[in-house]
């Protein structure tokens, strides 16, 4: 048997408690941590008991429980309640009590939090008059509640006002041993004794937010439980609707340059700057530039004076790597890939303010100006590093620049950082035998000042900023998590410089042959860009007091916005603007797989076009998918269920009804509304949903929200279906009006969901108010305050043509879809593809050397189509047997020539990279 | 709900006379009065009488290790399943998947309370997976129809319908 605990953890107090009251005989051990002691639980889980028959305890009552029993002292069913009260009420308010007074350094709120727990415990305490818990001795209920409590009542007064607890505590207290695992435990510090512990725990979630989101509902599938509205709602609902809109329209054109505005919300949002050298795939789209769109769209919608720029990173050796690879320099490298970059946001419809580069001048004159200001302040010391200089080529090698013998395993292709076969990391001067990959000449060892920025001297500053930002912004729980991993591992002084002669130079003029290190000048990019914006720069990034700063970005990029570059912003001192949300995506995978440039796995920025399937389509996907919270996967099957069950069968199918129950019953006019009952209860469900639309957006909840919109087609649907307006037109006038009625609202929440769709769809939201006609002053009004729903097309407007907004995609249109990115396309269908930019010519030989044929495959696709539509109608029709096999046989044949045709092995099998 | 599992649980067990229950604060604690005594407060407390009184104590598992086992997922149940929000739910079913791997009941070989208190606990999570999930959780799909079929088990909650053929091959590797 053996005993797993960690330092400072208050779980371990219980167990530690209870070994030394049972006299229990068991090894202990002191482990991290984020060590994983329990096999089977995917995050750490202490203490934790090891049993003699191989099983684990990860229960800390549970393990004292099972302490007493073998101690010979079963536990009673007063003591079992008392467990059961410990972990599921007096657990969540301590979390969350230690979670403020350790981290957050609130001691005053712990006796707010603990206040209920602690009155129940006195109360239970005088009422029983024993001086235990459970009776006259001590029981395993006395020491887990004993150490659950132990941090908080020795270190405050909390328990001198309970007579009760107080007496019964001290009692506890006579317990030597409860004291000395105290000390074990905490050594000594006090609260402050946890809080390394603390910083790895998930912040609690406040009993409220677990009361109204329990995990099982979800509100894709189906409107849930309807909601109960009350008469009040219902009433409020209607004198809204009847208000009308916006008298003033909102400026919706922007004017350039977009400047703060006093008394505005100005919000700042950039998302982070895409690496040049490369394609982007749809995981970087949904975790940086869309997500920030969305966004900005939203907040323009809502009114909010807004300015979204990005622009790409162009610095670095992977930009020197791929200019050597490509037979360009590094300029032409992110001039080409620059212009890629554009088009495919473009197409995409991302609405940059500006997107910009990182290659300017204005980027050199700001981020020399930062490094003189931080040099200036003393936060920068001088180090010098040991390096390979290979002195044929007249340069210092990156570590991706040397290979030599891996001087642990003798592999004699290690690259400078890692060696591929025994996976040890490796110091560059370490290898054997380097040599420069470049011209193959051997390097040789010399050493090299550089500048590093001195963040442990800058580490007070930076946790009082983050404090004070993670409290009052809205950090996603990742962000928030992996800064505190950050620090709490410590803060090392980092090299800000490096030799290599694509970058920013280094003013200094001890280091004139040098670079600035990519991280320091990356986000510096965010400044020079908006500089190149607009000369009054200045306005948004020195205005801390007036400018609300988002970042949007995927987790991995978390660490260089949140610590390094607020570090770089905070030594300068020059009152600049500091992130104040920090919006981190998890990551998007490719149907069970990892996107991979390298393999051919995947969907690409330039590639989604060529599917043929809209932009707003895609967009509308990604973002249903949005890996927020946890990280998620992009699936083709998957993608088209969405489009046909939401888009085209819920939320198109609705607006086209809508729509085509005025063309076709009103010719075109939108008949007189006379709101009932059940009309007003329908307004106050959708008010309902816009008004959670609007909380979850203002908190950049995207994916969440966009649920909130297909509930409100949903509920739609359902009124037109119950009220029956086809046939209700036919009967008499009470009956024709009640469909005009029907009619009437219908195609006003239409109306009310293209506002909603803007930021997520921007065309389709148009097409929506085009068919409708609707006022432009509709989008300035459904999204103020807490939203209001208003009726914006009144008896007597005119819409325009109504038609289908979405298409069906169809099984085999997606399975080929599905092949196509699958990891197997043909080298040729690579090259086709990504290099088409650079050489059209040479991508066109090798297609036609694998007898590639595209003309042919366009007719073959077309026969195989209509091969298909025959064999479907056929076996509808229940035709003769041998009659549909003649025809699936010319079927497959058609797809085998079509195969060939598009240069795949005509075999369906086997699915590389699929399937094992 | 608690109260609707409860009175399952007392089927199950063969109590003749059932309980009256009431519940406590918003959160619906359920709540039994007791003759010998002071009420008793909580699911896993009022389960553990319920198995007591219909004098079947090896559902509390029959050694102390496989006692401190089955309070560990009664346990579990009640913190980490009840109220568990989206984020956790794969992470809850990838831990059990893998704790299931060679494991018949929740204790191991012998059922005990953890498993129909495990079970009603984590069927509104089992609702809710597409097939394709079911699959990847294959352990503990396996054990939640096991114990939904066992007898006298279900009672209150909707079966759920488990694929035993793979339809989604390739998601394995």
């Amino acid at each position: 048997m053996k005993l797993f605990v960690s330092e400072g953890n208050p779980h371990c107090l219980k167990v530690l408690a209870a070994l030394e009251v049972t006299g229990v005989q068991c090894d202990v051990q002191y482990v991290n941590h984020e060590e994983r002691v329990v096999p089977f639980l995917s995050r750490p889980a202490l203490p934790a008991l090891l049993l003699p028959s191989g099983l684990h305890l990860f229960s800390s009552n549970a393990i004292c429980r099972y302490l007493f029993e073998i101690g010979g002292q079963d536990s009673s069913e007063r003591c079992n309640q008392w467990l059961e009260w410990e972990a599921t009420d007096l657990q969540p308010a301590l979390l969350q009590a230690l979670h403020m007074a350790v981290l957050h350094g609130k001691g005053s709120e712990v006796s707010k939090v603990l206040q209920g727990p602690l009155n129940y415990l006195e109360q239970s305490l005088s009422k029983g008059n024993t001086p235990y818990l459970t009776g006259e001795a001590v029981s395993v209920a006395d020491v887990v509640l004993w150490a659950a409590l132990y941090p908080v009542l020795s270190d405050s007064s909390l328990a001198s006002e309970r007579a009760s607890v107080k007496a019964w505590f001290d009692r506890g207290a006579v317990l030597h041993s409860c004291e000395s695992a105290a000390q074990k435990v905490l050594q000594g510090k006090g609260l402050q004794g946890m809080k390394s512990y603390m910083q790895r725990q998930p912040a609690p979630q406040n009993s409220q937010s677990r009361d109204t989101q329990p995990c099982n509902s979800n509100p894709a599938e189906g409107v849930e439980d309807e909601r109960a509205v009350s008469e009040e709602e219902m009433e409020a609902a209607a004198l809204t609707w009847s208000k009308g809109l916006n008298s003033c329209p909102l400026a919706t054109d922007r004017q350039h340059p977009i400047l703060p505005h006093e008394g505005k919300r100005n919000l700042l949002v950039t998302s982070a700057l895409p690496y040049v050298n490369n394609v982007p795939h749809l995981g970087n789209i949904i975790g940086c530039v869309l997500s920030a769109d969305v966004f900005s769209r939203y907040g323009r919608l809502r009114g909010w004076n807004m300015l979204f720029v990005c622009g790409t990173d162009e610095y670095g050796t992977a930009t020197e790597n791929k200019a050597r690879e490509e037979g360009l320099t590094p300029q032409q490298i992110c001039d080409k890939y620059h212009a890629i970059h554009s088009s495919i946001y473009k197409w995409f419809q991302i609405d940059f303010d500006f997107f910009g580069r990182t290659t300017t001048e204005k980027q050199t004159e700001i981020a020399q100006d930062i490094f003189w200001r931080i040099h200036k302040h003393g936060f920068l010391i001088e180090d010098t590093v040991e390096q390979l200089r290979c002195e044929n080529c007249q340069r210092f090698l990156a570590d991706r620049f040397v290979e030599g013998i891996c001087p642990q395993c003798s592999y004699p292709e290690a690259r400078g950082d890692q060696c591929d076969k025994c996976g040890r990391l490796i110091n560059a001067v370490e290898l054997r035998e380097p040599q420069c990959k470049v011209c193959r000449q051997t390097p040789v060892v010399r050493s090299s000042k550089h500048l590093f920025l001195d963040l442990p001297k800058l580490e007070p500053q930076l946790e009082q900023w983050l404090d004070k930002s993670t409290s009052t912004g809205d950090w996603t729980a990742n962000a928030k998590q992996i800064t505190r991993s950050w620090l709490r591992d410590g803060l090392k002084p980092r090299c800000i410089t490096r030799d290599l002669r694509w970058g920013t130079p280094v003013p200094h003029p001890d280091f004139k042959e040098k670079v600035f290190y990519v991280w320091f000048d990356a986000p510096i990019g965010y400044l020079s860009i908006t500089a190149n914006y607009t000369d009054k720069w200045e306005k948004w990034w020195k205005n801390p007091h007036q400018v609300e700063l988002y970042n949007f970005m995927a987790k991995d990029n978390v660490p260089f916005h949140s610590v390094v570059f607020p570090c770089s912003l905070l030594g300068a001192q020059d009152n600049y603007t500091l992130v104040s949300h920090l919006i981190a995506t998890e990551y998007l995978n490719y149907e069970d797989t990892k996107f991979s440039k390298s393999r051919g796995v995947g969907v690409f920025g330039d590639m989604a076009k060529d599917t043929g399937i809209p932009s707003d389509v895609w967009r509308f996907y990604l973002l249903y998918v949005r890996p927020e919270g946890q990280d998620s996967a992009f699936s083709w099957a998957d993608m088209a269920l969405k489009n046909n069950s939401e888009l085209l069968n819920n939320l198109g199918n609705f607006i086209n009804r809508a729509g085509m129950f005025v063309t076709k019953f009103f010719e075109g006019c939108v008949p007189a509304m006379e709101l009932q009952q059940e009309d007003k209860k329908l307004l106050a469900l959708v008010g309902w949903e816009l008004q959670q639309y609007i909380q979850l957006m203002d908190k950049v909840k995207i994916r969440d929200a966009l649920r909130h919109i297909l509930n409100i087609s949903r509920h739609g649907n359902q009124y037109i279906q119950v009220n029956e307006p086809w046939k209700k037109i036919k009967g008499g006038d009470a009956e024709r009006q009640r469909a005009g009625t029907v009619t009437g609202v219908s195609v006003n929440i239409a109306c009310l969901l293209s506002v909603m769709l803007l930021p997520y769809m921007p065309t389709v939201s148009q097409t929506i108010r085009d068919q409708l006609s609707a006022p432009q002053s509709c989008v300035n009004t459904m999204l103020q305050d807490t939203g209001t729903f208003v009726c914006s097309l009144s008896a007597g407007h005119r819409i325009g043509t109504v038609s289908p907004l979405f298409q069906k995609l169809e099984v085999d249109q997606i399975e080929a879809l599905k092949k196509r990115f699958g990891g197997q396309q043909t080298t040729a269908q690579r090259a086709n593809s990504t290099q088409l930019a650079a050489v059209p010519a040479a991508a066109a030989e090798v297609a036609t050397v694998n007898g590639v044929d595209p003309e042919k495959a366009k007719q073959l696709t077309q026969a195989v189509t209509e091969q298909g539509e025959k064999v479907r109608a056929l076996k509808a029709q229940k035709a003769e047997k041998a009659m549909i096999t003649a025809e699936v046989a010319k079927l497959l044949d058609l797809k085998k020539q079509l195969a060939l045709a598009e240069g795949k092995s005509s075999e369906p099998a086997p699915q590389k990279g699929k399937r094992k | 709900m608690a109260l609707r599992e409860l009175s399952s649980l007392e089927k199950y067990l063969g109590l003749k006379k059932p309980n009256k229950y009431s519940t406590q604060a918003d959160k619906k604690i359920p709540v039994l009065q007791n003759n010998n005594g002071p009420p008793l407060v909580g699911l896993v407390t009022i389960a553990c009488h319920l198995v007591k009184e219909a004098k079947r104590p090896n559902l509390l598992g029959d050694s102390a290790e496989s006692r401190a086992v089955v309070h560990q997922w009664l346990e579990y149940r009640v913190t980490k399943l009840d109220g568990c929000t989206k984020e956790d739910i794969k992470t809850i079913l990838k831990d059990l998947n893998l704790y299931l791997q060679d494991k018949v009941y929740m204790a191991g070989n012998q059922f005990t309370l953890a498993d129909p208190f495990m079970y009603y606990g984590i069927h509104p999570l089992i609702v809710d997976l597409a097939i394709q999930d079911k699959e990847q959780y294959v352990n503990v799909t396996r054990w939640f129809d096991h114990i939904q079929h066992y007898p006298g088990i279900r009672h209150h909650l909707p079966p759920v319908v488990v694929p035993r053929n793979r339809l989604y091959t390739s998601k394995h590797h």
